[in-house]
């Protein structure tokens, strides 16, 4: 029987030529990744082992990117403590914010995970390397802690769930709204405990900012790990970045699957996830009279340039609505850098918009930009659960970064071509 | 390992932002953490929560981040243990890390409702429902994962393998 690209990674890193779905396996892992508010809990946890040292600290990567520019007295403490753990361990990957990005934006932009790679990330978005042909996936602090000491963890290898898009995809419809077109349609847990693996010519053809978002999004859909081939594309991003030999992988043909789902994209438009799951999704022009408060632009999905540029090609010459707040985040410094050469930044704030240092911020109701109680919010984001960017009473809508910036201008949520 | 307690029930798809929200996240002590556990899926259930409790829920528990928050507020809480028709999998995996008991057992929850008592056998897999008599069969751990919990926790499972 032949075996997916997930199982393929997985039998590489655990020495086995062939494993089995299922199977519970013990694996060498190539990236631990925390940030500061998983890690302090995770050196806790690595303190009671009672070890001097990690087992390796050039596979560590530390990012204090959730509550920083720090927010707060008690956040500044988590920070601390990860930076003088950083300095102790000489884990030389620790950024500081200056050259600090959003985590999941910033390991793929420095080649830290490359294909093939295992990674495991104390950060339930970590399955967004998956787009660089990677195994990657979320775990706890305990589960850091462990791998920090030994160099391993343990997997049940899953099954997988294959996507398949063909068609020829619309105008506005990006990867984001792919992945939120999966979510509507098999739900928050439909692929709990499983791979999730992208392919098909619309695929294919997907630029890799576009590919990181579907990956990205694995997670909520429950998914283990999402994951796609690597090709070309993904050989001319990883080829100037990585620094160390990597591998492509690819499912076999004879490859076993626990579900083939086939999409046609060639009659879809763009999505909106409502209040207050993933799952709830609408085509934009169904959306109706939705008011809004706030609209941002950023995060782990949505926030590497190619957002940033159709954000700008939307807002040029434009202004945002007077009703509203937006808020626009790079995601690592050098794509604010980038922005900034190729004249968005100048765009946002001519166009009115709050445009930030890169952070998570608002994206987990943690800072710069917390809703009100009643408030309403379009984000580029990926999650709308109760309560996730502020008041228990406030809305989330999810959207892709087209639909965010046209509904920043009216609003009110809007398709990208009514602007 | 037995238990019993009264039964706080909750709905689907409860995820870690729920359990407990990221404006807490800036520490990382348990007691703090548990004033605040399930608050925006229960704003009162931090003050009426005793000690041995049990959380009764729907499927896929515990969704959404990694944030190990999550089951050491519920822990903290001295909620004794979580029984749902079943856990998302970062939940699961740092329930058990961590030593929070959870059953997953999918034919069980439909009987039980919020304010029922259970005793709840977590070695057995085994729940009893005190107001009904009715009796279920939680799903059995792998014996690797059983070893983990025997263990009291991850940590302790790598300090002993050395
Ligand atoms: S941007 Fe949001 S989802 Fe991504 S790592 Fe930060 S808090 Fe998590």
């Amino acid at each position: 029987m032949g075996m997916t690209i997930s199982q393929k990674i997985l039998a590489a890193h655990c020495g086995r030529e062939q494993i089995e779905t299922g199977e519970l396996v013990n694996c060498k892992l190539d990236v631990v990744l925390g940030n500061d508010i998983t890690a302090p809990v995770a050196i806790a946890e690595f303190e009671k082992l009672g070890l001097e040292k990690v087992y390796d600290p050039g596979m560590i990567v530390l990012v204090p990117d959730h509550f920083t520019p720090n927010k707060d007295i008690k956040s500044a403490q988590q920070s601390k403590v990860m930076r003088e753990f950083a300095r102790g361990q000489q884990i030389e990957n620790y950024f500081e914010i200056g050259q600090m990005g959003i985590e999941h934006c910033l390991l793929p932009e420095l080649g830290l995970v490359l294909p093939g790679d295992l990674a495991i990330g104390a950060d339930s978005h970590t399955c967004t390397y998956g787009a660089l042909g990677a195994f990657a996936t979320g775990v706890g602090s305990t589960d850091m802690a462990a791998a920090m000491a030994t160099g391993e963890a343990w997997f049940k290898v899953p099954e997988s769930i294959k996507f398949v898009f063909s068609g020829k995809l619309p105008p506005w419809v990006s990867g984001k709204d792919l992945i939120l077109r999966i979510i509507g349609d098999i739900g928050v847990d439909g692929a709990r405990y499983m791979a999730m693996e992208f392919t098909g010519e619309v695929v294919r053809q997907l630029s890799m900012d576009n590919r990181f978002t579907m990956a990205n999004m694995a997670i909520e859909a429950g998914g283990k790990n999402g994951i796609i081939a690597p090709d070309e594309i993904t050989r001319a991003y990883v080829e100037t970045r990585a620094s160390r030999p990597y591998t492509f992988y690819e499912s076999d043909p004879d490859a076993d699957y626990f579900e083939i789902r086939e999409y046609d994209v060639s009659d879809m438009e763009p999505l909106v996830a409502f209040p207050h799951q993933p799952e709830n999704t609408r085509g934009v022009s169904e959306a109706g009279h939705v008011l809004l408060d706030q609209v941002v632009i950023g995060s782990c999905t949505n926030g590497r340039l190619e957002d940033l540029a159709i954000a700008a090609g939307l807002l040029k010459g434009k202004k945002v609505h007077s009703g509203l707040r937006t808020i626009i985040i790079p995601g690592t410094q050098n794509i604010y850098l980038e922005a900034l050469r190729k004249g968005y930044i100048e765009t946002f704030i001519e166009a009115g918009a709050v445009v930030s240092t890169p952070t998570c911020g608002p994206c987990l109701g943690g800072h710069m930009g917390i809703l009100a109680q009643g408030e309403k919010a379009l984000a580029t984001t990926n999650r709308n659960f109760v309560g996730r960017m502020g008041h228990r009473d406030s809305e989330v809508y999810l959207s892709s970064p087209a639909v965010a910036a046209a509904s920043a201008i009216t609003g009110r949520i809007t398709p990208p071509w009514e602007v | 390992m037995k238990f019993t307690g009264k039964v706080y029930k909750f709905g689907a798809d409860i995820d870690t932002d729920a359990i407990i929200p990221a404006r807490y996240l800036n520490t990382i002590d348990p007691q703090e953490l548990a004033k605040h556990c399930m608050e925006d899926a229960d704003a009162d259930f931090p003050n009426k929560v005793q000690p041995g409790d049990i959380i009764v829920a729907e499927k896929n528990f515990g969704c959404g981040s990694s944030r190990e928050h999550a089951p050491i507020a519920i822990k903290a809480t001295g909620v004794s243990c979580v029984v749902a028709k079943s856990f998302a999998r970062i939940f699961y995996r740092n329930a058990i890390n961590i030593g929070l008991p959870i059953l997953e057992a999918p034919e069980a929850i439909d009987a039980i409702h919020e304010g029922d008592a259970l005793e709840v056998d977590i070695v057995r897999g085994h729940i009893k429902n005190l107001r009904t008599g009715e009796e279920f069969q939680a799903t059995s751990f792998p014996p690797f994962m059983q070893e983990i919990i025997n263990q009291g926790g991850l940590i302790n499972y790598v300090k002993k393998k050395g």
